[in-house]
Protein backbone atom coordinates (compact mmCIF):
# COMPACT_ATOMS: atom_id res chain seq x y z
CA UNK A 1 0.00 0.00 0.00
CA UNK A 2 1.32 3.20 -0.81
CA UNK A 3 -0.81 4.94 1.87
CA UNK A 4 0.48 8.26 3.81
CA UNK A 5 2.22 8.25 6.66
CA UNK A 6 0.76 9.69 10.06
CA UNK A 7 2.40 13.36 9.83
CA UNK A 8 1.90 13.73 5.96
CA UNK A 9 -1.58 12.86 6.62
CA UNK A 10 -2.30 14.51 9.78
CA UNK A 11 -0.50 18.02 7.58
CA UNK A 12 -3.05 16.85 4.67
CA UNK A 13 -6.70 17.08 6.52
CA UNK A 14 -4.82 20.56 8.24
CA UNK A 15 -4.44 21.75 4.75
CA UNK A 16 -8.17 20.54 3.53
CA UNK A 17 -9.48 22.11 6.01
CA UNK A 18 -7.70 25.38 6.14
CA UNK A 19 -8.26 25.88 2.44
CA UNK A 20 -12.35 24.59 2.80
CA UNK A 21 -12.73 27.66 5.80
CA UNK A 22 -10.72 30.25 3.24
CA UNK A 23 -13.32 29.08 0.94
CA UNK A 24 -16.25 30.38 3.41
CA UNK A 25 -14.50 33.42 5.09
CA UNK A 26 -17.70 34.23 6.32
CA UNK A 27 -17.34 31.24 9.08
CA UNK A 28 -13.76 32.37 9.98
CA UNK A 29 -15.17 36.09 10.14
CA UNK A 30 -18.48 35.33 12.38
CA UNK A 31 -17.00 34.69 15.48
CA UNK A 32 -14.37 38.25 15.51
CA UNK A 33 -17.62 40.02 14.39
CA UNK A 34 -19.57 38.61 17.33
CA UNK A 35 -16.46 39.33 19.32
CA UNK A 36 -16.43 42.80 18.02
CA UNK A 37 -20.13 43.54 18.86
CA UNK A 38 -19.89 42.61 22.36
CA UNK A 39 -16.81 44.07 23.02
CA UNK A 40 -18.54 47.39 21.30
CA UNK A 41 -21.95 46.63 23.21
CA UNK A 42 -20.12 46.65 26.85
CA UNK A 43 -18.95 50.21 27.43
CA UNK A 44 -22.12 51.43 26.15
CA UNK A 45 -24.01 48.99 28.90
CA UNK A 46 -21.92 49.94 31.93
CA UNK A 47 -21.66 53.26 31.31
CA UNK A 48 -19.06 55.63 30.62
CA UNK A 49 -16.40 54.90 33.60
CA UNK A 50 -13.11 53.93 31.78
CA UNK A 51 -11.74 52.49 35.20
CA UNK A 52 -14.54 50.50 35.85
CA UNK A 53 -14.64 49.19 32.55
CA UNK A 54 -10.47 48.28 32.85
CA UNK A 55 -11.42 46.49 36.12
CA UNK A 56 -13.91 44.52 33.95
CA UNK A 57 -11.92 43.71 31.15
CA UNK A 58 -10.15 40.75 31.83
CA UNK A 59 -13.26 38.78 32.59
CA UNK A 60 -15.07 40.35 29.25
CA UNK A 61 -12.66 39.74 26.70
CA UNK A 62 -12.41 35.70 28.13
CA UNK A 63 -15.90 35.33 28.34
CA UNK A 64 -16.41 36.64 25.12
CA UNK A 65 -13.54 33.94 23.51
CA UNK A 66 -14.85 31.51 25.28
CA UNK A 67 -18.67 32.14 23.99
CA UNK A 68 -17.35 32.75 20.38
CA UNK A 69 -15.60 29.02 20.67
CA UNK A 70 -18.74 27.58 21.89
CA UNK A 71 -20.72 29.04 18.83
CA UNK A 72 -18.02 27.23 16.44
CA UNK A 73 -17.82 24.37 17.78
CA UNK A 74 -20.09 22.87 16.90
CA UNK A 75 -19.48 22.54 13.45
CA UNK A 76 -15.99 21.13 13.14
CA UNK A 77 -17.48 17.44 11.98
CA UNK A 78 -20.97 18.69 10.73
CA UNK A 79 -20.21 18.86 7.33
CA UNK A 80 -18.40 16.03 6.99
CA UNK A 81 -20.78 13.64 8.64
CA UNK A 82 -23.35 15.40 6.59
CA UNK A 83 -21.09 14.05 3.36
CA UNK A 84 -20.32 10.97 4.75
CA UNK A 85 -16.45 12.14 4.97
CA UNK A 86 -16.13 10.99 8.44
CA UNK A 87 -17.23 7.13 7.53
CA UNK A 88 -14.00 8.09 5.26
CA UNK A 89 -11.88 9.17 8.17
CA UNK A 90 -12.83 6.55 10.34
CA UNK A 91 -11.73 3.82 7.67
CA UNK A 92 -8.48 5.29 7.29
CA UNK A 93 -5.46 3.18 7.49
CA UNK A 94 -3.80 6.03 10.20
CA UNK A 95 -4.70 6.47 13.74
CA UNK A 96 -7.61 8.25 14.36
CA UNK A 97 -6.28 10.16 17.14
CA UNK A 98 -3.74 11.77 15.23
CA UNK A 99 -6.48 12.63 12.62
CA UNK A 100 -8.90 14.23 14.94
CA UNK A 101 -5.55 16.51 16.29
CA UNK A 102 -5.51 18.03 12.73
CA UNK A 103 -8.84 18.73 12.76
CA UNK A 104 -8.89 20.27 16.08
CA UNK A 105 -5.60 22.19 15.31
CA UNK A 106 -7.38 23.50 12.09
CA UNK A 107 -10.17 24.65 13.78
CA UNK A 108 -7.87 26.34 16.85
CA UNK A 109 -5.44 28.30 14.07
CA UNK A 110 -9.23 29.72 12.56
CA UNK A 111 -10.81 30.49 15.98
CA UNK A 112 -8.31 31.16 18.92
CA UNK A 113 -5.35 32.16 17.16
CA UNK A 114 -7.49 34.65 14.86
CA UNK A 115 -9.04 35.91 18.09
CA UNK A 116 -5.88 36.09 20.34
CA UNK A 117 -4.06 38.17 17.36
CA UNK A 118 -7.17 40.54 16.96
CA UNK A 119 -7.62 40.32 21.14
CA UNK A 120 -5.05 43.88 21.83
CA UNK A 121 -7.54 45.85 19.77
CA UNK A 122 -10.35 44.63 22.13
CA UNK A 123 -8.26 45.27 24.94
CA UNK A 124 -8.00 48.86 24.12
CA UNK A 125 -11.18 48.99 23.15
CA UNK A 126 -11.98 48.38 26.83
CA UNK A 127 -9.15 50.33 28.29
CA UNK A 128 -7.22 47.54 29.56
CA UNK A 129 -3.73 48.46 30.88
CA UNK A 130 -0.79 47.35 27.95
CA UNK A 131 1.11 45.95 30.70
CA UNK A 132 -1.60 42.97 30.70
CA UNK A 133 -2.01 42.65 26.62
CA UNK A 134 0.77 39.97 26.00
CA UNK A 135 -0.48 38.08 28.84
CA UNK A 136 -4.05 38.26 27.16
CA UNK A 137 -2.74 36.77 23.89
CA UNK A 138 -0.46 33.83 25.48
CA UNK A 139 -3.30 33.31 27.84
CA UNK A 140 -5.91 33.28 25.08
CA UNK A 141 -3.88 31.40 22.75
CA UNK A 142 -2.99 28.65 25.09
CA UNK A 143 -6.61 28.54 26.55
CA UNK A 144 -8.37 28.60 23.09
CA UNK A 145 -6.63 25.37 22.33
CA UNK A 146 -8.02 23.70 25.52
CA UNK A 147 -11.42 25.31 24.30
CA UNK A 148 -11.18 23.40 20.66
CA UNK A 149 -9.80 20.52 22.18
CA UNK A 150 -12.55 20.19 24.76
CA UNK A 151 -15.32 21.37 22.20
CA UNK A 152 -14.30 19.00 19.62
CA UNK A 153 -15.36 16.03 22.76
CA UNK A 154 -18.92 17.84 22.69
CA UNK A 155 -18.76 18.05 19.19
CA UNK A 156 -18.08 14.82 17.93
CA UNK A 157 -20.58 13.27 20.62
CA UNK A 158 -23.24 15.70 19.20
CA UNK A 159 -22.61 15.13 15.60
CA UNK A 160 -24.83 13.26 14.48
CA UNK A 161 -28.21 15.05 16.10
CA UNK A 162 -29.69 17.44 13.84
CA UNK A 163 -29.96 20.19 16.25
CA UNK A 164 -26.88 19.73 19.04
CA UNK A 165 -26.39 23.29 19.66
CA UNK A 166 -27.49 23.42 22.96
CA UNK A 167 -26.79 19.58 24.10
CA UNK A 168 -22.91 21.08 23.05
CA UNK A 169 -23.07 23.70 25.41
CA UNK A 170 -24.76 22.11 28.65
CA UNK A 171 -21.87 19.21 27.96
CA UNK A 172 -19.08 21.29 27.79
CA UNK A 173 -19.25 24.29 29.34
CA UNK A 174 -18.47 22.78 32.83
CA UNK A 175 -15.47 21.65 31.16
CA UNK A 176 -15.08 25.31 30.16
CA UNK A 177 -14.69 26.96 33.65
CA UNK A 178 -11.49 25.91 34.69
CA UNK A 179 -10.28 28.08 31.54
CA UNK A 180 -12.35 30.86 31.67
CA UNK A 181 -10.94 30.88 36.07
CA UNK A 182 -7.33 30.68 35.25
CA UNK A 183 -7.34 33.00 32.02
CA UNK A 184 -9.44 36.26 33.32
CA UNK A 185 -7.26 35.51 36.63
CA UNK A 186 -3.94 35.60 34.79
CA UNK A 187 -5.01 38.67 32.59
CA UNK A 188 -6.05 40.36 36.19
CA UNK A 189 -2.70 39.50 37.54
CA UNK A 190 -1.07 41.17 34.74
CA UNK A 191 -3.52 44.26 35.32
CA UNK A 192 -2.71 44.87 39.43
CA UNK A 193 0.90 43.37 38.39
CA UNK A 194 1.18 40.18 40.48
CA UNK A 195 3.55 37.60 38.37
CA UNK A 196 1.17 35.89 35.89
CA UNK A 197 3.31 32.88 34.94
CA UNK A 198 1.61 30.35 37.60
CA UNK A 199 -1.57 31.20 36.15
CA UNK A 200 -0.50 30.85 32.29
CA UNK A 201 1.33 27.44 33.68
CA UNK A 202 -1.91 26.30 34.83
CA UNK A 203 -3.43 27.28 31.34
CA UNK A 204 -0.28 25.27 29.63
CA UNK A 205 -0.43 22.08 32.19
CA UNK A 206 -4.40 21.57 31.06
CA UNK A 207 -3.73 21.84 27.37
CA UNK A 208 -0.85 19.05 28.01
CA UNK A 209 -3.68 17.24 29.39
CA UNK A 210 -6.14 18.02 26.81
CA UNK A 211 -3.83 17.13 23.54
CA UNK A 212 -3.22 14.02 25.48
CA UNK A 213 -7.09 13.08 26.68
CA UNK A 214 -8.64 14.93 24.32
CA UNK A 215 -8.09 13.42 21.05
CA UNK A 216 -9.40 9.52 22.40
CA UNK A 217 -12.94 10.71 23.65
CA UNK A 218 -13.32 12.39 20.48
CA UNK A 219 -11.91 9.51 18.08
CA UNK A 220 -14.31 7.27 20.80
CA UNK A 221 -17.42 9.62 20.51
CA UNK A 222 -17.35 9.83 16.39
CA UNK A 223 -17.56 6.60 16.42
CA UNK A 224 -20.09 6.34 18.27
CA UNK A 225 -21.48 8.96 16.40
CA UNK A 226 -21.27 7.13 13.24
CA UNK A 227 -22.39 4.17 14.62
CA UNK A 228 -25.65 5.29 15.57
CA UNK B 1 -0.59 -4.70 -3.14
CA UNK B 2 -3.15 -7.18 -5.37
CA UNK B 3 -1.50 -10.85 -5.44
CA UNK B 4 -2.21 -13.34 -8.25
CA UNK B 5 -1.68 -16.82 -6.62
CA UNK B 6 -2.76 -16.49 -3.32
CA UNK B 7 -6.12 -17.41 -2.23
CA UNK B 8 -6.13 -16.81 2.09
CA UNK B 9 -9.57 -15.06 2.25
CA UNK B 10 -10.05 -11.59 2.59
CA UNK B 11 -12.60 -11.60 4.33
CA UNK B 12 -13.97 -13.76 7.05
CA UNK B 13 -17.55 -13.97 8.47
CA UNK B 14 -18.90 -15.87 11.22
CA UNK B 15 -21.92 -16.19 12.01
CA UNK B 16 -23.20 -13.03 11.86
CA UNK B 17 -26.48 -12.04 13.68
CA UNK B 18 -28.08 -8.64 13.17
CA UNK B 19 -31.52 -7.92 14.33
CA UNK B 20 -32.63 -4.03 13.93
CA UNK B 21 -36.37 -2.73 15.40
CA UNK B 22 -36.62 -6.14 16.79
CA UNK B 23 -36.58 -7.86 12.85
CA UNK B 24 -34.18 -10.41 12.22
CA UNK B 25 -32.20 -9.37 9.25
CA UNK B 26 -30.12 -11.75 8.80
CA UNK B 27 -28.94 -14.87 11.25
CA UNK B 28 -25.83 -16.82 11.27
CA UNK B 29 -24.47 -15.54 8.33
CA UNK B 30 -21.07 -17.09 7.37
CA UNK B 31 -19.35 -15.95 4.67
CA UNK B 32 -15.23 -16.19 3.06
CA UNK B 33 -14.71 -13.34 0.63
CA UNK B 34 -11.43 -14.56 -1.76
CA UNK B 35 -9.40 -12.90 -3.92
CA UNK B 36 -10.95 -13.02 -7.71
CA UNK B 37 -14.81 -13.47 -6.41
CA UNK B 38 -17.05 -10.72 -7.54
CA UNK B 39 -20.44 -11.26 -4.87
CA UNK B 40 -23.33 -9.55 -5.19
CA UNK B 41 -25.32 -8.88 -2.10
CA UNK B 42 -29.19 -8.56 -3.22
CA UNK B 43 -32.41 -8.23 -1.43
CA UNK B 44 -35.26 -5.90 -1.00
CA UNK B 45 -35.33 -2.28 0.41
CA UNK B 46 -34.63 -2.75 4.28
CA UNK B 47 -33.15 -6.23 3.84
CA UNK B 48 -30.17 -5.11 5.66
CA UNK B 49 -28.07 -4.95 2.84
CA UNK B 50 -26.28 -1.70 3.59
CA UNK B 51 -26.44 -2.52 7.46
CA UNK B 52 -24.47 -5.70 5.87
CA UNK B 53 -21.69 -3.87 4.45
CA UNK B 54 -21.31 -1.40 7.34
CA UNK B 55 -20.59 -4.48 9.57
CA UNK B 56 -18.24 -5.50 6.99
CA UNK B 57 -16.20 -2.19 6.73
CA UNK B 58 -16.19 -1.98 10.31
CA UNK B 59 -18.10 1.09 10.60
CA UNK B 60 -20.84 -0.70 13.00
CA UNK B 61 -19.15 -2.24 16.00
CA UNK B 62 -22.18 -2.86 17.85
CA UNK B 63 -25.39 -4.12 18.22
CA UNK B 64 -24.68 -7.45 16.10
CA UNK B 65 -23.17 -11.11 17.01
CA UNK B 66 -20.76 -13.01 14.99
CA UNK B 67 -16.91 -12.44 14.10
CA UNK B 68 -15.92 -10.38 11.22
CA UNK B 69 -12.07 -10.86 10.43
CA UNK B 70 -10.49 -8.07 7.62
CA UNK B 71 -6.96 -9.56 6.00
CA UNK B 72 -6.85 -6.84 4.11
CA UNK B 73 -7.30 -2.96 3.58
CA UNK B 74 -10.33 -2.39 1.90
CA UNK B 75 -12.00 0.66 0.31
CA UNK B 76 -15.81 1.54 1.18
CA UNK B 77 -18.28 3.46 -0.72
CA UNK B 78 -21.78 4.37 0.88
CA UNK B 79 -24.27 6.28 -0.08
CA UNK B 80 -22.92 9.16 0.16
CA UNK B 81 -20.07 10.66 -1.77
CA UNK B 82 -18.17 12.13 0.36
CA UNK B 83 -16.79 14.90 -1.56
CA UNK B 84 -16.96 18.17 -0.43
CA UNK B 85 -18.58 20.99 -2.84
CA UNK B 86 -15.66 23.38 -1.84
CA UNK B 87 -13.04 21.97 -3.33
CA UNK B 88 -12.49 21.12 -6.86
CA UNK B 89 -12.93 17.50 -8.00
CA UNK B 90 -9.05 18.00 -8.08
CA UNK B 91 -8.74 18.82 -4.49
CA UNK B 92 -11.25 16.24 -3.04
CA UNK B 93 -9.28 13.20 -4.60
CA UNK B 94 -5.62 14.61 -3.42
CA UNK B 95 -6.77 15.67 -0.24
CA UNK B 96 -9.48 12.56 0.51
CA UNK B 97 -10.21 12.15 4.08
CA UNK B 98 -9.85 8.28 3.56
CA UNK B 99 -5.71 8.45 4.05
CA UNK B 100 -5.24 5.78 0.77
CA UNK B 101 -2.86 7.33 -1.18
CA UNK B 102 -0.56 10.27 -2.34
CA UNK B 103 -1.68 10.48 -5.73
CA UNK B 104 0.64 12.50 -8.08
CA UNK B 105 -1.44 15.13 -10.60
CA UNK B 106 -1.40 12.31 -13.66
CA UNK B 107 -3.02 9.71 -11.38
CA UNK B 108 -5.89 11.92 -10.73
CA UNK B 109 -6.44 13.76 -14.10
CA UNK B 110 -6.35 9.64 -15.69
CA UNK B 111 -8.66 9.09 -12.95
CA UNK B 112 -11.12 11.98 -13.50
CA UNK B 113 -10.70 11.28 -17.41
CA UNK B 114 -11.86 7.61 -16.49
CA UNK B 115 -15.11 8.73 -15.11
CA UNK B 116 -15.34 10.92 -17.58
CA UNK B 117 -14.85 14.69 -15.98
CA UNK B 118 -11.85 15.31 -18.15
CA UNK B 119 -11.97 18.96 -17.89
CA UNK B 120 -13.72 19.74 -14.79
CA UNK B 121 -10.47 18.86 -12.61
CA UNK B 122 -10.35 22.46 -11.30
CA UNK B 123 -14.11 23.13 -11.41
CA UNK B 124 -15.77 23.34 -7.75
CA UNK B 125 -17.45 20.95 -6.90
CA UNK B 126 -20.54 22.66 -6.15
CA UNK B 127 -21.12 23.58 -10.07
CA UNK B 128 -20.98 19.93 -11.00
CA UNK B 129 -24.34 17.87 -10.93
CA UNK B 130 -25.12 14.81 -8.48
CA UNK B 131 -24.14 12.40 -11.07
CA UNK B 132 -20.74 14.13 -11.40
CA UNK B 133 -20.44 14.22 -7.69
CA UNK B 134 -21.09 10.23 -7.70
CA UNK B 135 -18.32 10.00 -10.32
CA UNK B 136 -15.70 12.19 -8.23
CA UNK B 137 -16.28 9.23 -5.89
CA UNK B 138 -16.00 6.86 -8.04
CA UNK B 139 -12.55 7.69 -9.47
CA UNK B 140 -11.15 6.69 -6.33
CA UNK B 141 -11.70 3.04 -7.55
CA UNK B 142 -9.65 3.62 -10.27
CA UNK B 143 -6.73 5.32 -8.00
CA UNK B 144 -7.13 2.41 -5.16
CA UNK B 145 -4.81 -0.22 -4.76
CA UNK B 146 -7.25 -1.60 -1.90
CA UNK B 147 -8.16 -5.31 -2.90
CA UNK B 148 -10.89 -5.66 -1.42
CA UNK B 149 -13.86 -3.52 -2.55
CA UNK B 150 -17.51 -2.86 -0.52
CA UNK B 151 -20.00 -1.05 -2.61
CA UNK B 152 -22.88 -0.15 -1.45
CA UNK B 153 -25.07 1.14 -4.50
CA UNK B 154 -22.76 2.25 -6.68
CA UNK B 155 -24.90 2.76 -10.36
CA UNK B 156 -27.14 5.55 -8.11
CA UNK B 157 -27.13 8.63 -10.28
CA UNK B 158 -24.72 7.67 -12.97
CA UNK B 159 -25.49 6.84 -16.65
CA UNK B 160 -26.01 4.00 -18.76
CA UNK B 161 -22.41 4.22 -20.31
CA UNK B 162 -20.91 4.74 -16.72
CA UNK B 163 -22.62 1.94 -15.53
CA UNK B 164 -21.08 -0.22 -18.22
CA UNK B 165 -17.50 0.94 -17.65
CA UNK B 166 -17.84 0.61 -13.87
CA UNK B 167 -19.15 -3.07 -14.48
CA UNK B 168 -15.61 -3.52 -17.27
CA UNK B 169 -13.70 -2.15 -13.80
CA UNK B 170 -15.16 -4.56 -11.39
CA UNK B 171 -13.65 -7.10 -13.71
CA UNK B 172 -10.46 -5.78 -13.83
CA UNK B 173 -9.85 -6.02 -10.54
CA UNK B 174 -11.55 -8.93 -9.55
CA UNK B 175 -9.13 -10.50 -12.52
CA UNK B 176 -6.08 -9.16 -11.02
CA UNK B 177 -6.74 -10.71 -7.59
CA UNK B 178 -9.07 -8.07 -5.85
CA UNK B 179 -12.63 -8.98 -4.61
CA UNK B 180 -15.41 -6.94 -4.84
CA UNK B 181 -18.46 -6.86 -2.76
CA UNK B 182 -21.49 -4.75 -4.18
CA UNK B 183 -24.65 -4.28 -3.35
CA UNK B 184 -27.15 -3.27 -6.36
CA UNK B 185 -30.91 -3.66 -7.68
CA UNK B 186 -29.82 -4.00 -10.95
CA UNK B 187 -28.17 -7.47 -12.32
CA UNK B 188 -24.66 -6.95 -13.15
CA UNK B 189 -24.20 -7.54 -16.59
CA UNK B 190 -21.08 -8.52 -16.77
CA UNK B 191 -18.80 -11.41 -18.30
CA UNK B 192 -17.66 -12.99 -15.35
CA UNK B 193 -19.34 -15.68 -12.37
CA UNK B 194 -21.33 -13.62 -10.12
CA UNK B 195 -21.89 -14.86 -6.45
CA UNK B 196 -25.07 -13.61 -5.57
CA UNK B 197 -25.98 -12.94 -1.04
CA UNK B 198 -30.08 -13.29 -0.91
CA UNK B 199 -30.62 -11.87 2.58
CA UNK B 200 -33.39 -13.60 2.32
CA UNK B 201 -31.94 -16.82 1.47
CA UNK B 202 -28.36 -17.05 2.23
CA UNK B 203 -25.67 -17.27 -0.43
CA UNK B 204 -26.24 -18.93 -4.03
CA UNK B 205 -23.98 -19.75 -6.83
Amino acid sequence: MNAPGSARFCLRLLRRQLVLAARRPIEIGNPLLFFAMVVALFPLGLGPAPDKLAGFAPGILWIIALLSNLLTSDGVFRSDFDDGGLEQLLLAPQPLYLSVLAYIGAHWLITGVLLALVSPIFALMLNLPVAAIPVLVLGLLIGTAVLSLVGGIGAALTVGLKRGGMLISLLILPFYMPVLIFGSAAVQAAVTGIPSGPYLAILAAMLCLAIALAPLAIAAGLRISVDA
Amino acid sequence: MLSGPNRDPLLTVESLSLHRGGRELFRELCLEVLPGQLLQVDGANGAGKTSLLRILAGLSRYGFEGKVHRSVPLLYLGHLPAVKALLTPRENLAWHVSGEGAYNDQQIEAALARVGLYGYEDVPSHALSAGQHRRVNLARLYLSDCPLWLLDEPFTAIDKTGVAELELLLVEHVQAGGAVMITSHQPLRVDYPVLAINLAQGLQA
